[in-house]
């Protein structure tokens, strides 16, 4: 009894210092960090201790967010900064990080704009502490309402439209375009912009992200209800090379296009299997907010001239696939 | 047994050892001692987690959470579950937000339709669990997907799109911000007022537990509803009422967060429904009924609240984040074991 309970007590504390020492870990790289930027970072001029949050609305693991991500780790690595990374695709929990980024008196604010309302109220907060603001991705519109200096990111709507025109050439008369968040506002601006573009019937689908293999079954689905289906717009990668599968599966004949890149989606457009796919190039939209928030800081400057300064759209089709592909594979495309 | 109360009224002795053994027997010892640990944990590590503002940032993710979690946990204590809770907050939102902003109803009537269809959605899923007795657990999973398919569908047909948006500027707006969603400055720091809903709430519900003819019931029921019945407890009546208790208080904190955020996604809610159970169970509940408490669960919704924004403020890698979660929430469940392991050995 005696050695049960010791040994019962042992596994506790064991249990009880894991956390701990894995913060310890974190906390370390965070510290080697900040000691390489002391060193390294004073071509800058001015201090370099900033920390900027970035708070997206993607959950963790999402293809596009991680390089995004690499993006913002990068600028912060060049420039000699610290940059935090959080996200939720829930509304509230991404106020709570914009919130919990204004407690904890960061120097700047990346935000996206998935679901602009929700974030009016902890940017105004934001905004109060002085704390410069700058709106990435969706939510152009309502960037300079809501307090920003810039946004960068690409207008969904246009986007769209260019990928309708470029399957209208390719010979599609019937497409179905899938959207993979329900609660995005800038999902249904490609698809709107799509159906403009194209001039032909635009069918939309509602899928979930967090399903991939899910989300594959509805697409075969209703290709194999609709024969008469002759091209799939997926609105990101992953549910991209999902669609690959699922027109092969459903046997069908239909021509594929996808926004946003990843390795598999660059090696799908060289074999023939994926048209094209429309590029935000979304590392520029982690990259780029972090050397304006330091120019911003250091020199006052501010991009754009109230306009978006937009990463795309940009085509990456068979012909540019070769030099897009290993960028891909770093994770910086 | 029974002569035991007549004993420690008549005995001093016998009523002080009562009170600590009655402390200690309190389910939710283990969550305090787990709070407090979460809470001395982060204080430690981070600056800004113990500042005003700092705790106001996680009373506020845990004040909805902890809401929720105080009616569910007297629907666990029924011995009963609900997974369509989360969702019926985004429905509720849904509904007051596409009334005010679409059919220009006055918010506070928008807000009236929605405690309707809370009721309406509890009294279903009640009155099948206790018709059929089926598991609760299917009956409101079924429930569950319906109200996820409906919340989109509607949603779409009526506005077009995925998001309603706007109900800033309904009327009746302002009003029922300040009562539901406003902030008040405590310490310099913006407190959510839903936070003092969350103590109320509690409150309310440990006095009907503890204190009424109903709270017997709901212990009763989640112990045996067949015993509970013999003896003349309403059984199917309590779990019934208990039901619509969970989804019309979803109601009312789907509304809190369509007014705070000014809009409701379609997709909103969804998983929530665990996060309730979860912060039900730190605080002390059983998953098999019968046993647990309201402070309990409010413990648990803040534990959760802590840790989520707790790790935030540490600054760890945002990929690991559910496992810091599940670790932290997994200790303290541990530490709560462990404090009332040790609470029984001491009442001998």
């Amino acid at each position: 009894m005696v050695t049960t309970r010791f040994t019962r007590k042992r596994a506790l504390f064991a249990l009880l210092a894991l956390p701990l020492a894995l913060a310890a870990c974190t906390g370390d790289d965070d510290g080697d960090n900040g000691g390489g930027n002391d060193e390294g970072g004073g071509g800058g001029g001015g201090e370099s201790d900033y920390t900027f949050a970035v708070v997206t609305h993607a959950s963790a693991g999402d293809a596009f967010w991680d390089v995004v991500q690499n993006g913002a780790d990068a600028a912060a690595e060049d420039l000699g900064v610290e940059v935090t990374y959080q996200g939720s695709g829930e509304p509230d929990e991404q106020a709570q990080l914009i919130d919990a980024a204004v407690s904890d008196e960061v120097d700047g604010i990346v935000v996206s704009l998935a679901n602009p309302d929700a974030m009016r109220e902890p940017l105004a907060g934001a905004e109060e502490a002085g704390i410069p603001i700058i709106t990435i991705n969706s939510g152009e519109d309502e960037s300079a309402s809501l307090g920003a200096i810039t946004h960068v990111g690409q207008t969904e709507t246009i986007a769209g439209q260019g990928a309708g025109e470029q399957l209208a050439e390719a010979g599609v008369t019937n497409l179905i375009c899938v959207i993979h968040e329900p609660g995005n506002i800038g999902l249904e601006q490609r698809c709107e912009g799509a159906t403009q573009g194209l001039g032909g019937a635009v069918e939309n689908l509602q899928v979930d992200i967090n399903d991939v293999a899910g989300a594959q079954n509805t697409i075969q689905s209703s290709l194999q209800a609709d024969p008469s289906i002759d091209g799939v717009l997926a609105l990101n990668p992953a549910i991209g090379v999902a669609a690959v599968d699922a027109v092969a599966g459903a046997g069908s004949e239909a021509q594929i296009a996808t926004f946003d890149l990843s390795g598999d989606v660059v090696s799908a457009i060289e074999d023939g299997s994926i048209l094209f796919a429309v590029d935000q190039q979304q590392y520029l939209q982690g990259y780029i907010p972090i050397v304006l928030l330091k120019l911003y800081l250091d020199n006052n400057n501010t991009l754009g001239g109230g306009q978006p300064v937009l990463t795309g759209p940009g085509f990456v089709t068979q012909e540019n696939a070769a030099t897009v592909a290993e960028l891909a594979e770093a994770g910086t495309r | 047994m029974t002569s035991a109360p007549a004993a420690a009224s008549s005995d001093e002795r016998v009523l002080v050892s009562g009170i600590t053994r009655r402390f200690l027997q309190r389910p939710e010892l283990g969550a305090a001692v787990g709070a407090l640990a979460v809470f001395i944990f982060f204080a430690t590590i981070t600056d800004a987690f113990a500042r005003p503002s700092g705790i106001a940032n996680w009373l506020d993710a845990a004040a909805p959470l902890g809401i929720m979690a105080v009616v569910v946990a007297l629907l666990m204590i029924g011995g009963e579950f609900d997974l369509s809770a989360g969702v019926m907050t985004a429905t509720a939102g849904l509904v007051v937000a596409t009334l005010a902003t679409e059919y220009g109803l006055n918010v506070w009537l928008a807000f009236a339709i929605a405690l309707v269809v809370g009721l309406a959605v509890g009294l279903v899923n009640g009155v099948v669990v206790v018709r059929t007795g089926l598991p609760s657990f299917i009956v409101t999973l079924g429930m569950f997907l319906v109200l996820q398919g409906l919340n989109l569908g509607v949603t779409k047909v009526i506005t077009g799109t995925v998001q309603v948006r706007g109900l800033d500027d309904a009327s009746g707006y302002d009003s029922a911000r300040a009562v539901f969603a406003t902030t008040v400055e405590i310490f310099g720091a913006d407190v959510r007022v839903t936070v003092f809903w969350w103590i109320g709430v509690t409150a309310l519900a440990t006095y009907v537990l503890l204190r009424t003819r109903p709270g017997n019931w709901i212990f009763a029921v989640g112990g045996s509803a067949t015993a509970a019945r013999s003896v003349g407890v309403p059984a199917s009546r309590t779990k019934i009422a208990l039901f619509m208790t969970v989804s019309t208080v979803a109601a009312v904190v789907g509304t809190m967060q369509a007014l705070r955020l000014t809009s409701v996604q379609a997709n909103a809610g969804i998983g929530l429904e665990f996060e309730f159970i979860i912060a039900a169970v730190i605080g002390g509940c059983l998953l098999t009924g019968g046993f647990g408490s309201a402070v309990g669960a409010a413990l648990g919704a803040l534990i959760f609240g802590m840790a989520k924004q707790g790790i935030v403020f540490a600054g760890w890698d945002s990929d690991w984040f559910m496992l810091f979660l599940g670790l932290l929430l997994l200790l303290a469940t541990l530490l709560n074991l462990y404090v009332r392991k040790r609470a029984e050995v001491m009442k001998r």
